[in-house]
């Protein structure tokens, strides 16, 4: 199998997420687009650390703390959804524009 | 591809099964759905990583993203009340540019990828023993730094989400 494989599939998975986080009203599926985007950049991380030029394992250890950033990155942006829908009492991202200029 | 091996055929079914679970979630109108959509995609991504030959990563992936961060959604969208279904897009002109450009985006990367020479043969498989050797030899700090990270989430996302006391 070529690198350039699972690469293009981390792309695809890329540009999904891309689209769902541009599209989506849903403040939870834009989280969870983000999480897909995330994956899709492991996925190259692990592929590059088995294919690359230098391939060493230490495309893991970075996949590794990418996967923890990624939950405490989930965890702190539910704490302010559910904080912004006690005080708004919504989650569709259009409605929130306080910071528009 | 030349010729048709055990590992294409693993590695189509499962960029099939990603693609696939992320394409439903951007099509279903119903918030769970999406989410568990989601799931399979992450489980697919497990089983990518098992073809990389990083059998310790594929366990965190179904651990953390599967396990954790898909019910940690779940949770969120059970506490928080919105409509079932989504309404069907009133933004056209949104919609159409989010995809040009999320397609350009996708045509140049394309283009990298199918006219840089990626060099290199297979690095030998890596081993969890491996893998542990790194992370506690070469990587202790930034691994101090991320058990750091994640005790200052864990605080920072309670006391975001705590209710305010009333004065």
């Amino acid at each position: 199998m070529p690198v350039t494989s699972y690469l293009v599939l981390a792309a695809i998975l890329f540009c999904i997420g891309l689209y769902g986080v541009l599209t989506k009203r849903n403040a939870v599926i834009v989280l969870l687009s983000i999480e897909l985007m995330l994956s899709a950049a492991n996925i190259n991380f692990v592929a590059f650390s088995k294919y690359g030029l230098y391939a060493n394992v230490t495309g893991q250890v970075f996949s590794l703390f990418s996967i923890a950033v990624t939950a405490a990155e989930a965890a702190v942006g539910l704490a302010i959804l559910i904080a912004l829908y006690r005080r708004r009492g919504t989650v569709e991202m259009d409605q929130f524009h306080s910071l528009k200029g | 591809m030349p010729s048709v091996s055990g590992e294409f055929i693993a590695f189509f079914i499962l960029a099939v099964m990603a693609i696939g679970g992320a394409v439903f979630m951007i099509n279903f109108t119903r918030v769970m759905h999406m989410a568990l959509a989601l799931v399979f995609t992450f489980l697919s991504i497990a089983g990518i990583f098992i073809l990389l030959d990083a059998e310790y990563l594929a366990m965190v992936q179904i651990l953390i993203n599967v396990g954790a961060v898909s019910v940690l959604m779940v949770f969120g969208i059970m506490l928080t009340r919105h409509k079932q279904e989504e309404k069907p897009k009133a933004r056209p002109l949104h919609t159409i540019l989010s995809l040009l450009g999320v397609a350009a985006l996708f045509a140049v990367m394309w283009r990298i990828f199918y006219t840089t020479p990626f060099g290199g043969d297979p690095a030998d498989p890596a081993t969890v023993q491996s893998l542990g050797e790194s992370i506690f030899k070469q990587h202790v700090i930034p691994l101090e730094l991320t058990a750091v990270l994640l005790l200052v989430a864990l605080v920072g996302a309670i006391i975001l989400a705590k209710r305010e006391e009333s004065k």
